[in-house]
């Protein structure tokens, strides 16, 4: 708008049309550039929200994660002792755990199967280097990546209790985390006390840090306040995980299923660590199930 | 232009960016209210700033933005709407040869003008971002209710470093 045309250089032997044109154009160049310019911002975002993301100018880039990084160590400190505390808590209950083992009576047991060998789950602790929490999809890096053997799709629960998220992208050094604050992510639970499936989602209609709703439980189970939502052991979390309780069951949804709202064990404000877990036998089960009929 | 200006707007968004990205990042009120700062810089560019410059300031702006909150084409597209609001509100309420001050600052422009300016460029910017963050008509109001709560929260922080940094220099 109000850019006067550039017709110093006007080509004579263009024809008239040609020249109208082109003072069109030039007269409304600001409305031009907007529809270029944004449409290549519109492209950038549906190419980001599509499955297969190609672009990696996020937060696994090097320069943009190694940023992240530096400025952590601030953060850290300031978190240390809440850090301190989870952790102390944690070697608790790991050494009530080992007590129990060392304490049973194995005098009489004379073959000893290596079970070591046959663990299907091993963990990866990893340090978080950049949290968003307050947007409608969150995403978080860790300063692991391919290096560490970790790969897309790997489930990722935190040292407190919980469920934290899948891996998205991975870099040499970093990856990203689809947080369970996040639209896309849909994690497979179960209730604890009668084992009915149900999906666990976050994010419809209350965006509470602390609150996520389960989804798709049928109507005829009974259900309790305050009854323990796990994990159900499908798409990549192991059999067990605790993932919050029931705290409203009077959610109205008008078909055969109903839809629970739990408050999370985890705190996703303080997550400072979070566990990686590498399933020995994921593409196994992958190739296997891939062989099945599509059915949706 | 010369070399002065593009130093001090060089230096203008590092500072803006630096802040949005390791501060107001992290500032929100119950996930609903988040201020963006950086679209300051597009605001205040030079009244003679060609617009094709101005197109591709915004866009690296936006990308940039957009490398560190994961959420690419958004920040971006938001930007570039409003450069196209900018070049609008501008041609139609100034009369760009009477223009003679250098560019669109508070203490330039004056209160009225400069208030009104800003809270359409932010309206609009925060519009396209929260409803390309969401990408679905579903949380409708959800998303318009976001969308006012941040622009002032973000109005009340442009105004603040305005005062703070350009009141002095018109007197």
């Amino acid at each position: 708008m109000g850019c006067k045309p550039k017709l110093s250089t006007c080509n004579l032997q263009l024809s008239t049309k040609m020249r109208n044109l082109w003072i069109f154009i030039s007269r409304y160049n600001a409305f031009f550039f907007f529809i270029i310019f944004f449409t290549i911002g519109i492209f950038l975002c549906i190419k980001n929200n599509a499955y297969q993301r190609s672009i990696t100018l996020n937060s696994t880039n090097s320069v943009v994660g190694s940023l992240y990084e530096r400025l952590n160590v601030i953060k850290r400190y300031l978190y240390l002792g809440q850090a301190n505390d989870s952790l102390a808590l944690e070697n608790a209950k790991l050494r009530s755990e080992l007590l129990n083992i060392k304490n049973v009576d194995s005098s009489k047991i004379v073959n000893i199967k290596d079970t070591i060998y046959n663990q299907q789950y091993t963990l990866l602790s990893a340090k978080v280097i950049k949290n968003s929490i307050t947007h409608r999809n969150n995403y978080i890096t860790i300063n692991k990546g391919s290096k560490d053997g970790i790969s897309r799709d790997m489930a990722v629960i935190s040292p407190q209790n919980g469920v934290v998220g899948f891996i998205m992208d991975v870099s040499a050094n970093f990856s990203t985390i689809r947080s369970l604050l996040n639209k896309e992510t849909h994690i497979s639970v179960l209730i604890k006390k009668n084992n009915a499936f149900g999906s666990l989602v976050w994010g419809e209609g209350n965006f509470n840090l602390k609150k996520a709703y389960v989804k798709e439980i049928p109507n005829h189970y009974k259900i309790n306040l305050k009854d323990t939502i796990i994990t159900s052991g499908a798409g990549g979390f192991p059999k067990g995980i605790a993932v919050g309780r029931i705290s409203n069951t009077q959610i109205s949804t008008g078909d055969s299923f109903m839809t629970l709202e739990i408050d999370l064990f985890n705190d996703f404000s303080s997550l400072q660590y979070v566990y990686i877990i590498k399933d020995r036998l994921a593409l196994e089960q992958k190739l296997l199930e891939a062989k099945l009929p599509n059915e949706q | 232009m010369n070399s002065k200006v593009i130093f001090i707007n060089l230096f203008r968004w590092i500072v803006l960016l630096f802040v949005q990205i390791f501060l107001l990042r992290n500032i929100g009120f119950y996930n609903l209210s988040t201020p963006f700062l950086y679209i300051l810089f597009i605001l205040v560019l030079p009244f003679n700033t060609p617009n094709l410059i101005l197109y591709s300031l915004a866009f690296l702006t936006g990308l940039t933005v957009d490398a560190f909150y994961d959420t690419l084409g958004v920040h971006t597209a938001g930007c570039v709407a409003l450069a196209f609001v900018r070049i609008l509100f501008i041609s139609v309420s100034l009369n760009r040869e009477s223009i003679d001050e250098p560019e669109p600052s508070l203490g330039n422009m004056g209160f009225k003008w400069f208030s009104l300016y800003i809270i359409l460029c932010i309206l609009i910017h925060h519009i396209v971002v929260f409803f390309l963050e969401a990408f679905k008509l579903t949380e409708f109001s959800y998303t318009i209710g976001r969308t006012l709560l941040s622009a002032v929260f973000t109005l009340f922080i442009i105004l603040l470093t305005e005062f703070i940094f350009h009141n002095r220099k018109s007197n």
